[in-house]
C-alpha cells in the first residue's frame, strides 16, 4: 500500500480498494453546504432537476455572507433560500456564523467527504477529512444525488519543521508557504500538511493553514487527524493515515523557526513582505475575523494585544467573532469588552466586511490590514482601495498605532 | 467574432465584483462581467466572442455568477493556458466552453476568428492561423454534449 491521506478517503467514498492521481472517480458525500450567496443558483439548478433531495439530513445551509441582509436585493436573495429551506423542511440551517467554521464546530468528522458551494470548503481539511468547495450547478447535482465526480488530484506534501518564535502564528505561515507555492502553484493538487509544526498546531491553527489551501489554487487541504482532532470534534469518524511510502508529486520543507511576521500585499495573495519590509504603511481600516482567522485564539491575543491601550484615531478596528459558539465564550472571558473598551466595533458572526457587502466597506484610496485569506483588488470595496492580510496580532498592533507595524513589540 | 485578450491570474472579483453578485438574473449578470476591470467589455461584446487568457482564468471564489455573467455576456468560449479548477468545473456544469491551451500567445485582442468547438480550435482570421486547445477528458466530455450538468444528471446521470 502506497495512499495518501486524500487517496484513501476518496478510494473509501467511491468504493474503490486504491485510486490513483488522474482517476474520474464518482464519491458519495457526507455532507453538503451551501450559504446565502451562493445558494439561489443552488436552488436554481436543483429545482430544474426535478429531483427529491438525496437526503435532507446532510445538508447544511448557511446566512452568513451578508446576515442580517443589507439591502433589498439581499433580502430577496434570503426570501428565496429562506422559502426553500421551509419547503424542504431542511433542519441544519444556521445563522449564527461562518459557514466553515460552523462545519467544523459542528459537523465534518475525520475521514468525511464534504462539498460546499463556496471555495474554502477547503478548511475542514484540518480534521482529516476531504472537503473542497465546488460551484452551485455542482451542489445542485450533489443534492440530487449525494454523488459527486473528482479527479484524483496529486498531492503536495508541505512538510513544516520547528516551532515559531513568540509574534509568529499559523497564519504567517501560510502566508509564507503561500509565497513560496504561489496563487496557482497548487492547481488541481491536494496540499497535505504534515511535520512538527503542524503536530504541535492547535485544531485552530490547522484550520487557518487548510483555509488558504484555496489561494494556492488547491483542491483541498489536508492534516491527518489525531488525538486533538478527535477531542475538537467530540465525533469519532474514519481515520485515514497516510501510508510511509505514500507516493507525492512535490515535497516541500519550510523552517519556521526564523520566520518574522508576514504580511500579504495588495492585490495577490503571494504577494508577501516581511513585517520589516512594510512597516510603517498607514491603514483606514484593521479587521480581525473570517473563516480564516475569527476563531478564540485569534480573539485572546488581539484583547492580550489591546489591553488597555486605544485604537488610533484614525482606524476604525471592526472584530467578528466567526460563530456565536467564538462570541460567546469571548464574551464570557472578557475579551469583547477589552476591544470595545479600546474603541474596537464587535459585529454579529457573519462573513463582515470580507467581501464588500456589509460592515465595513472600503472607499477609493483607503487601505485595510484585515486576517482573510484573499486580498483581490475591489474585494472589500472600492477597486481603488488596497488590502493587506496578516495575523491577528498584526492587525490589532496596527490599529493602535495607526500604521503596519510589528507586533512583537506588543507582545 | 473577435478575441478579447487577457492575462494571467484573471480572478472573479474582476470578472464579477461580489458587490454585484447579488443577483441571479442572468440579464444583470451579462451586463456585469468586467465592469470595472474592463467597463467596455459588456458593453461592446458580440455574441461568439471569445475569450483568450493566460495562466489560471478564474481563480478565487466558486461563485457561479463569475462564468454565468461571461456566457450571458454572449461569450462563445474560453482559451486559456490554464484555469483555476473550480471555475473550470463551472464552466463545464454551465455549457460554457473552456480549452486548456498553450498557445494564447499568438492570439491578440481585436483579431477577427471563427471557432470549432468541437474540437477547441481558434481560425485566426486576422493572422491566418490555427491554435489548438486540449481536447476534454472523455468523462468530461460526455458532461458537456448533454449540455451541462443539469441536463447529464436529467438523462441517466451517475447510474
Ligand atoms: S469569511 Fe470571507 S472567505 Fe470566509 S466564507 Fe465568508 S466571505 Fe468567504
Amino acid at each position: 500500500m502506497n495512499q495518501n491521506i486524500t487517496e484513501k478517503i476518496l478510494a473509501y467514498a467511491s468504493h474503490n480498494k486504491e485510486v490513483h492521481p488522474g482517476d474520474y472517480i464518482i464519491a458519495d458525500v457526507d455532507w453538503v453546504m451551501f450559504h446565502d450567496s451562493t445558494g439561489p443558483l443552488v436552488i436554481k439548478g436543483f429545482e430544474s432537476i426535478g429531483k427529491k433531495i438525496f437526503n435532507k439530513n446532510k445538508l447544511v445551509t448557511f446566512f452568513d455572507h451578508f446576515y442580517p441582509a443589507p439591502n433589498i436585493d439581499a433580502a430577496k436573495l434570503h426570501k428565496i433560500s429562506r422559502d426553500f429551506i421551509q419547503r424542504e423542511e431542511i433542519i441544519h440551517h444556521h445563522t449564527d456564523g461562518v459557514c466553515h467554521q460552523i462545519l467544523a464546530e459542528k459537523y465534518v468528522s475525520p475521514g468525511d467527504i464534504v462539498v460546499g458551494a463556496d471555495s474554502h470548503t477547503c478548511t475542514q481539511g484540518a480534521l482529516g477529512a476531504f472537503t473542497t468547495g465546488l460551484g452551485s450547478t455542482d451542489i445542485a447535482g450533489i443534492l440530487a444525488t449525494g454523488k459527486c465526480w473528482f479527479k484524483v488530484p496529486n498531492t503536495i506534501k508541505i512538510n513544516v519543521l520547528g516551532e515559531t518564535k513568540k509574534g509568529v502564528f499559523a497564519k504567517d505561515v501560510i502566508l509564507k508557504i503561500a509565497s513560496k507555492i504561489g496563487s496557482e502553484g497548487a492547481d488541481y493538487s491536494s496540499i497535505e500538511f504534515v511535520g512538527e509544526y503542524i503536530k504541535n498546531a492547535t485544531v485552530s491553527d490547522r484550520l487557518t493553514l487548510c483555509n488558504m489551501a484555496v489561494e494556492m489554487g488547491a483542491k483541498n487541504g489536508i492534516i491527518e487527524p489525531d488525538e486533538k482532532t478527535l477531542k475538537f470534534t467530540g465525533r469519532e469518524g474514519k481515520i485515514f493515515k497516510s501510508d510511509q511510502n505514500a507516493s507525492y508529486e512535490k515535497n516541500i520543507e519550510l523552517e519556521v523557526s526564523e520566520l518574522s511576521p508576514q504580511i500579504s500585499c495588495p492585490h495577490s495573495v503571494d504577494n508577501v513582505k516581511t513585517i520589516e519590509e512594510v512597516e510603517g504603511i498607514p491603514i483606514n481600516q484593521a479587521f480581525i475575523g473570517t473563516c480564516t482567522n475569527g476563531r478564540l485564539t485569534d480573539l485572546e491575543i488581539t484583547a492580550k494585544i489591546l489591553k488597555g491601550k486605544k485604537v488610533n484615531k484614525n482606524v476604525r478596528l471592526i472584530v467578528i467573532p466567526a460563530s456565536i459558539t467564538v462570541y460567546l465564550e469571548a464574551f464570557n472571558q472578557g475579551i469583547l469588552q477589552t476591544i470595545l473598551s479600546a474603541g474596537g466595533i464587535v459585529s454579529y458572526p457573519s462573513c463582515g466586511p470580507c467581501i464588500g457587502r456589509h460592515n465595513g466597506v472600503l472607499d477609493e484610496g483607503e487601505v485595510c490590514l484585515s486576517t482573510q485569506n484573499r486580498n483581490f483588488a475591489g474585494r472589500m470595496g472600492s477597486p481603488k482601495s488596497e488590502i493587506y492580510l496578516g495575523s491577528p496580532a498584526s492587525v490589532a498592533a496596527a490599529s493602535i498605532v495607526g500604521k503596519i507595524t510589528d507586533p512583537r513589540k506588543f507582545i | 467574432m473577435r478575441v478579447w485578450k487577457f492575462g494571467d491570474n484573471i480572478n472573479t472579483d474582476l470578472i464579477t465584483p461580489g458587490r454585484y453578485n447579488i443577483t441571479i438574473d442572468e440579464k444583470r449578470l451579462g451586463q456585469i462581467a468586467f465592469i470595472e476591470f474592463r467597463p467596455e467589455f459588456s458593453l461592446n461584446i458580440e455574441k461568439g466572442d471569445i475569450i483568450v487568457a493566460g495562466k489560471n482564468f478564474g481563480c478565487g471564489s466558486s461563485r457561479e455568477h463569475a462564468p454565468i455573467s461571461l456566457k450571458a455576456a454572449g461569450v462563445q468560449a474560453v482559451f486559456a493556458e490554464s484555469f483555476a479548477r473550480i471555475f473550470y468545473r463551472n464552466c463545464i456544469n454551465i455549457g460554457l466552453h473552456v480549452f486548456i491551451c498553450n498557445n494564447t500567445h499568438k492570439v491578440d485582442d481585436g483579431d477577427k476568428i471563427q471557432v470549432d468547438l468541437i474540437n477547441g480550435i481558434i481560425l485566426d482570421e486576422t493572422k491566418n492561423i490555427e491554435i489548438q486547445g486540449d481536447p476534454l477528458p472523455t468523462f468530461i466530455q460526455k458532461i458537456v454534449s448533454s449540455g451541462g450538468l443539469i441536463d447529464f444528471l436529467r438523462g441517466d446521470g451517475y447510474v
